[in-house]
């Protein structure tokens, strides 16, 4: 245990940053160039101290630890922050990824800068937000509030059809929430409490959790995003700038999986169970088709956008199989997913800032010239694929052990997504990397400047760090994880897994 | 010292990698070949120890992921069955880096080649070292990527490009057989160490599990699925097509990657899970008929290709398709020896037919060859040496192998042993027929390249003649040398307990085989020789005449069955249409039309300024929802104060 509220800093930090932007005044260039500056350090700052948190955390134990506890509004509803095996390593990823976003847009943000970076660290706050509180409501602010930066990086800084973009997100995303707050609401009435730990042992009625599930899965399945609620993402990501997709594919969206986790699991157990099927279905359908889709695909951030659906269904297929394997390897998916997509974002980044344009077919052959780039994005395409070695693998592999225990045929579908997921990886990569260098615009390209090779070295480092060596990790989420299963298992009676009944029924 | 084997080509490959650029050329050749003579220096070492010595190690080497019942640990299993594979890898690795040095001297991409290779080498160690099935894994998919980067080396032919997606993706379908097996093998042994399942294994001899909703047999399931993956890597048939395109790839890499090593990484798998498949009667039946299938296939796609390497690639189908049976009918020591032996002279048919390519300046096409044994006269000597081991004629290498995989399969006195038989015979006399139409077609009759071209003709540089030199004394010598220790009296001895011993009893009988049957390749490889002499030397026109008379069937063969333009009907084609129709129909179409586009479409006749709202929607949001909290945290408060 630390001697400091180290979590309060960790909100505080990035708004500390807000307000140093905000006093800053003077000619435009130098505006621009402070305001790089602060949101650098305070993010760095901030990376820092999650380290701090990572080293100090007791991985022997399943309670929240770093607690901090105030009353807020009535004695019912708190200012509660802590962080457990599973949550903690989502603050490190959204602390690690957030200084690379700053530093991504050093040079593609040219108009309104200080706006953007206030932003940003907005959004930091926000989402290192959702990852600890301990309060309903106030997990409920951070996690709709963050929207709010969100629309605005890419209602403001976006492309052509941005417009079109953020109010797809906007309606599918309110969708969501509408029902999520709603039932928090009759949570709070009925148990009493907006306390989260509480809630998490407080069993509701078996009828009530149904709908209780069913009103939280409307939000967490379009954050995630799951089909066919999905189709806001594609076009988010195409219209947001560099950045934006990082911290949308990298951060936002895993916040579906952790509500999943931190609610749905614990909280309505025997609803999860009940509804595994659908979480089932609607995985294998966004694993099989999103990959189809990607295959087809003629804009490098639409085909990524598709990959990470594929990605989200072999999530949701871990956590739902109610497993040591399958939940372990979604949440190390999620985060291997969050730099490997991140990085991919980025790589699309560097060249549409040399060209503006995503299109595929205006590339091909920029292994001539940049030999560096090419490298660096065959190394995330093969973690994106899932090879051995690399951070990819290890969540894959542990979700298919998982879901093989569930039923073999879960298994089998989703091996699938694992042969188009190579296919659309590859192909992509051989359109854009491979062959003649034969448009005169593209001769002229220059390879990673100074400045890209240190925002891409730590995502390559940890690819394959967590891909050798992800014990590391592991090791923070096991006693988390087996916890919430034991929880889990009491509340359900079900030791067995769910799906014996379906693998029965399934043929004969 | 095993872990040096291991690790000392990773390490030239990041050195090589990473500073390939300012080591140039010549320091990455020094520095990866270097470590891998060493390698392969300390592997010979190693042979004697384990092989000779019998001695086994197991080596552990760190933790790699753990959750829950999970646990793999990164470690090398070191018995003689990884011995024998680490000479093959290291040495043909060693010799094909020391050759790649002359014949990739004029590629401005040295270092990156140099590097790729040592990746090779290294994923293929760890895969014949694995001690579990996900190291296995690991090693398995390490040699797929560093194959389809070396196929794809260069980098600006589309075909390369395409060949190199091909082979990914194919090996992918079989890796998915192969993961679904190791899934199933840690539900059923709750655990993927090798030791501890084959140790389990005779407890769940005739068991059976669910799988796919279907009660089936546990082991046959689980070998089937193991052999999926086989066929992938092995280029067996079905899965075949991805060897003949990769030969796109620079001739050293055919040599190394496509021939002597890591295509015969699905027979190491079946030979390593021996104690597993002993007990699969069905996965062995399906070993040995898909083995047979693919010697007889392959080899009569042979008989009519143009391309000197597809040739030979498909050669290497074809032998796979041998050891393979020879392991189906549980001789295992057959299928390694014959891959041992195979390794040599087919590195040195690659090599050498490497050699007439780089005199020819990478000309491939035999139509415009011939002639060429008196300007290229060691080129010739080579290739010669290379098939007569092929064609298994004695004294030479093939001679000892192939004809025990062949004996065995006679001796195994089954239906399918029979088939395997007669194919593996027929295909004998096709593999002499091909062999030596590809050295007649070369080296022999009129020259048929252009005099400028022919003019330029020249041996390839000494440094590429050790490494052919030492392989074809390899394709001599390696079977009499070593045909005692893996199918003769020393064979107990030999392996050790790193093979099942269950079907010893065919190689065995193999032995007692009468004259007949033991005589039988030996007249084939001859009846080959003789009709490719009157065919290609003698009257050289009567090939055009026989194509133009059997028309159909010289289509089908230079078409290779069709299994192409087959699957791209299949497969490929479909998926592209598929992906664009859930695309525009199904996302477009249907999901957004009756979601967001919907809603807005009323939201627009609502309010008819859908335009204007622009990014106002943000604040929209932000104020209903603050709003909605306000008033909900306002109720809750005054509720309280209430109570």
């Amino acid at each position: 245990m630390l001697g400091f509220p180290i979590l309060s800093l960790m909100l505080l930090v990035p708004l500390v940053g807000v307000t140093l932007i905000l006093l800053i005044g003077g000619e435009e260039k130098i505006v621009r160039r402070n305001s790089r500056s602060v949101a650098l350090i305070a993010t760095l700052f901030n990376f820092i101290l999650s380290i701090a948190m990572w080293l100090s955390f007791d991985p022997s134990t399943s309670a929240f630890q770093m607690v901090e506890h105030h009353p807020w509004i009535g004695d019912k509803i708190a200012y509660h922050l802590g962080v457990d095996g599973i949550s903690l390593l989502f603050v490190v990823l959204t602390a690690f990824i957030m200084p690379i976003c700053i530093l991504a847009s050093w040079e593609a943000i040219e108009t309104r800068v200080k706006e953007y970076m206030i932003a940003f660290l907005l959004l930091e706050t926000l989402m290192i937000g959702v990852f600890v509180s301990l309060d309903l409501f106030l997990f409920y602010i951070f996690f709709e509030g963050g929207l709010i930066p969100m629309f605005m990086i890419i209602g403001v800084w976006g492309g052509a059809r941005r417009v079109y973009a953020a109010f797809k997100f906007f309606l599918y995303t309110l969708l969501g929430s509408v029902f999520m707050l709603l039932a928090m609401l009759y949570m709070f009435f009925t148990a009493g409490t907006s306390d989260i730990p509480s809630l998490m042992s407080y069993s509701f009625d078996a009828d009530v959790q149904k709908w209780l599930w069913l009103a939280f899965f409307a939000s967490f399945a379009v954050k995630l995003p799951m089909w066919p609620v999905h189709t806001w993402l594609p076009d988010a990501h195409v219209e947001a700038p560099t950045a934006g997709s990082v911290i949308l594919a990298g951060i936002l969206l895993k916040m579906g999986g952790y509500g999943f986790l931190r609610f749905s699991l614990p909280m309505f157990p025997l609803a999860s169970l009940e509804f595994t099927w659908l979480i089932f279905f609607l995985s294998l359908v966004a694993i099989v088709y999103t990959s189809f889709v990607a295959l087809a695909q003629e804009d490098m951030k639409k085909l990524i956008a598709y990959s990470s659906v594929a990605h989200m269904g072999f999530v949701t297929i871990g956590i739902f199989v109610f497993n040591t394997q399958g939940v372990e390897g979604g949440i190390f998916l999620m985060l291997s997913h969050g730099v490997v997509s991140g990085a991919l974002f980025l790589c699309v980044g560097v060249v549409y800032d040399r060209l503006h344009s995503r299109d595929i077919a205006r590339y091909g052959g920029l292994v001539n010239n940049m030999p560096r780039y090419a490298a660096a994005f065959m190394l995330f395409t093969l973690a994106s694929i899932g090879l051995p070695g690399t951070s990819g693998f290890v969540g894959e592999i542990l979700v298919l052990f998982g879901a093989y225990q569930a039923s073999s045929w879960l298994a089998f579908i989703a091996s699938t997504g694992i042969i188009l997921g190579a296919a659309y990886m590859l192909y992509l990569y051989r359109r854009v990397i491979f062959g003649k260098l034969e448009k005169a615009d593209l001769k002229g390209l220059l390879d990673l400047s100074p400045r890209e090779i240190m925002i891409f070295a730590p995502l390559i480092f940890v690819v394959i760090w967590m891909g050798i060596y992800p014990a590391p990790i592991l090791d923070v989420l096991h006693v988390s994880v087996s916890n919430l299963l034991e929880q889990f298992n009491a509340a359900t009676g079900a030791s067995v897994g769910p799906m014996t009944g379906l693998e029965a029924g399934g043929g004969r | 010292m095993y872990v040096t084997i291991v690790f000392l080509p990773l390490l030239g490959f990041l050195v090589a990698g990473l500073f390939g650029h300012r080591l140039g050329p010549r320091g990455a050749q020094i520095v990866t070949s270097g470590f891998l003579v060493i390698a392969a220096l300390l592997a010979m070492i190693g042979f004697a120890d384990v092989a000779l010595g019998g001695h086994e190690y197991r080596i552990p080497v760190a933790q790699w992921v753990s959750s829950g019942e999970l646990d793999f640990h990164w470690a090398l299993r070191i018995d003689t069955l990884t011995v024998v594979m680490l000479v093959v890898v290291t040495v043909i690795s060693a010799l094909v880096h020391v050759y790649s040095i002359g014949y990739m001297s004029s590629d401005p991409h040295n270092p990156r080649f140099f590097a790729y290779l040592s990746l090779f080498t290294f994923a293929m160690l760890t895969l014949v070292t694995a001690d579990n099935f996900l190291q296995l894994f690991f090693g398995w998919e390490g040699v797929g990527l560093s194959s389809y980067l070396l196929i794809g080396f260069w980098y600006e032919r589309p075909s390369a490009n395409a060949a190199a997606i091909k082979a990914f993706l194919v090996n992918r379908i079989g890796d998915f057989g192969f993961s679904l097996g190791i899934l199933a093998i840690f539900l059923v042994f709750n655990s993927v160490d090798m030791q501890t399942v084959f140790d389990a294994v005779p407890d769940h001899a005739g068991s059976t599990f669910s799988f796919l909703g279907y009660q089936l047999h546990t082991l046959n399931t689980i070998c089937i699925l193991l052999f999926i993956g086989a066929m992938g890597k092995s280029a067996q048939l079905g899965l075949h097509t991805w060897l003949p395109d990769a030969m796109e790839g620079p001739t050293p890499v055919s040599a190394l990657i496509h021939a002597a090593t890591m295509v015969t990484a699905g027979v190491f798998l079946v030979v390593r899970c021996s104690p597993m498949f002993e007990y699969a009667p069905l996965a062995l039946d399906l070993v040995i008929f898909i083995g047979a299938a693919t010697a007889i296939v392959t080899a009569s796609i042979a008989l009519v290709q143009n391309d000197i390497k597809r040739v030979i690639a498909y050669s290497t189908c074809s032998q796979l398709g041998y050891m393979f049976f020879a392991a189906g009918v549980g001789a295992y020591g057959a299928a390694m020896f014959h891959l041992f032996t195979h390794a040599f002279f087919k590195a040195l048919l690659f090599l050498g037919s490497g050699a007439v390519i780089h005199a020819l300046a990478d000309e491939q096409d035999m139509r415009r060859m011939g002639g060429l044994r008196k300007a290229l006269p060691l080129s010739w000597s080579f290739m010669v040496i290379g098939t007569l081991a092929l064609t298994g004629v004695f004294p030479f290498a093939g001679y000892f192998s192939k004809d025990t995989v062949i004996e065995v399969a006679w001796a195994a006195q089954s239906g399918l042993g029979e088939f395997a038989f007669v194919m593996g015979v027929a295909a004998a006399l096709m593999t002499a027929f091909y062999s030596w139409r590809l050295i007649f077609m070369t080296f022999h009759g009129a020259p048929r390249a252009a005099a400028k071209v022919m003019a330029r003709v020249h041996e390839a540089p000494k440094i590429m003649w050790l490494p052919l030199a030492l392989l074809a004394l390899g394709a001599f010598a390696s079977g009499f040398l070593f045909s005692d220790l893996f199918v003769g009296d020393g064979r107990a001895a030999f392996w050790g307990s790193s093979i099942s011993a269950h079907g010893d009893g065919v190689l065995e009988a193999a032995h007692h085989a009468p004259v007949f049957i033991k005589s039988l390749p030996l007249i084939m490889s001859i009846g080959g020789f003789l009709l490719a002499y009157q065919l290609y030397l003698r009257r050289p026109d009567l090939p055009g005449k026989l194509a133009r008379t059997f028309e159909w069937a010289y289509r089908f063969l230079l078409n290779k069955w069709f299994f192409d333009e087959l699957y791209d009907f299949l497969f490929v084609r479909p998926a592209f249409r598929l992906g664009h129709f859930l695309w525009r129909r199904g996302d477009e179409g249907v999901i957004d039309r009756f979601g967001p586009d919907g809603i807005s479409k009323v939201v627009a006749l609502l309010a008819a300024r859908l335009r204007r709202l622009q990014t106002g929607y943000i604040y929209h949001y932000a104020f209903a929802m603050m709003i909605g909290l306000a008033l909900i945290l306002t109720y809750i408060v005054l509720q309280e104060g209430g109570l």
